[in-house]
């Protein structure tokens, strides 16, 4: 039995759908961001197995995720930032009590 | 041919990955689901070594199951009580998560198994042998060198950008 390229897609393409499904029914923001992460590092999976399978002798798919890592610890704490923030306006991160910007 | 320790590890992070990874969305703790989306990550930074990406474990490890699930945990217990329970989902949402997502992913399966590249099995043994061991001084001279495939105007890009990220951090979540 080998391990081919579609044995890392497939759990990647599983987590994404999973990140999706949260992200529409979730209604807390923290639980919105978490599947945001969870969108995220299946992208980053995806980059690091075409990498290995299709180019193995390069590292541009690897440079591409360190640097994907480093943009979403930045958009992580500018979102928790937010949400704190909004927590202590509002009382509570549910985004259906968060009106004041929507139209 | 690949080993069978590799193809037996290989199914254990798969499965706690899938499984993990459904149950952080659908648990009702938010507390919890942080941390199954600790275990998630985890799981994916073993794929990382066992693709070969041994600095790239390490990072993910160091970055995100230490660094983002720190501020997960702290914002958690910032807003919520211990006993806190979300509410149950209203149906319409629910339907159109569930078609949303398993829609995205029946096409993504689709295009995965339909696409030339992938058809061609390469086992995972060959890959790491064709592929040269990547030494960290290497990583360094791609992170800062000029030349082509190298990074260091992005690098010096994120250096920006995570400087831009503090000022906003503090800016944003302080007391007025």
């Amino acid at each position: 039995m080998d391990l081919g390229i579609l044995w890392y897609l497939v759990p990647s393409v599983l987590m994404f759908a999973c990140g999706v499904y949260g992200f529409v029914t979730r209604k807390n923001l923290i639980a919105i961001l978490i599947s945001l992460e969870l969108m995220l590092n299946a992208a980053d999976l995806n980059f690091v197995a075409f990498n290995r399978y299709l180019f193995p002798g390069q590292m541009e798919g690897m440079m591409f995720t360190l640097f994907a890592i480093a943009i979403a610890a930045a958009e992580t704490a500018i979102a928790i930032a937010i949400i704190i923030n909004i927590y202590r306006a509002v009382g509570n991160t549910d985004i259906n009590e968060i009106k004041k910007m929507k139209f | 041919m690949d080993s069978v320790g590799n193809i037996i590890l290989y199914v254990i992070v798969a499965l706690s990955m899938i499984v993990f990874s459904f149950m952080s969305v659908t648990s009702r703790k938010i507390l919890r689901s942080a941390t199954y989306l600790l275990f998630v990550l985890l799981s994916t930074a073993v794929f990382y070594f066992q693709l070969g990406y041994q600095f790239l474990g390490a990072v993910q490890i160091a970055v995100y199951a230490g660094g983002i699930m720190v501020l997960f945990v702290f914002s958690i217990l910032l807003t919520h009580r211990p006993d806190d329970k979300s509410g149950k989902i209203d149906s319409h949402r629910k339907v159109a998560g569930v078609c949303g997502s398993v829609l995205g992913a029946a096409l993504l399966l689709f295009a995965l198994l339909t696409m030339p590249v992938t058809a061609a099995g390469t086992s995972l043994t060959e890959v790491l042998s064709a592929g040269s061991s990547i030494s960290m001084a290497d990583i360094g001279h791609t992170l800062l060198g000029t030349d082509k495939f190298h990074y260091l105007l992005p690098f010096e890009a994120v250096s920006v950008l995570l400087l831009a990220c503090i000022i906003g951090g503090v800016v944003v979540a302080r007391k007025r």
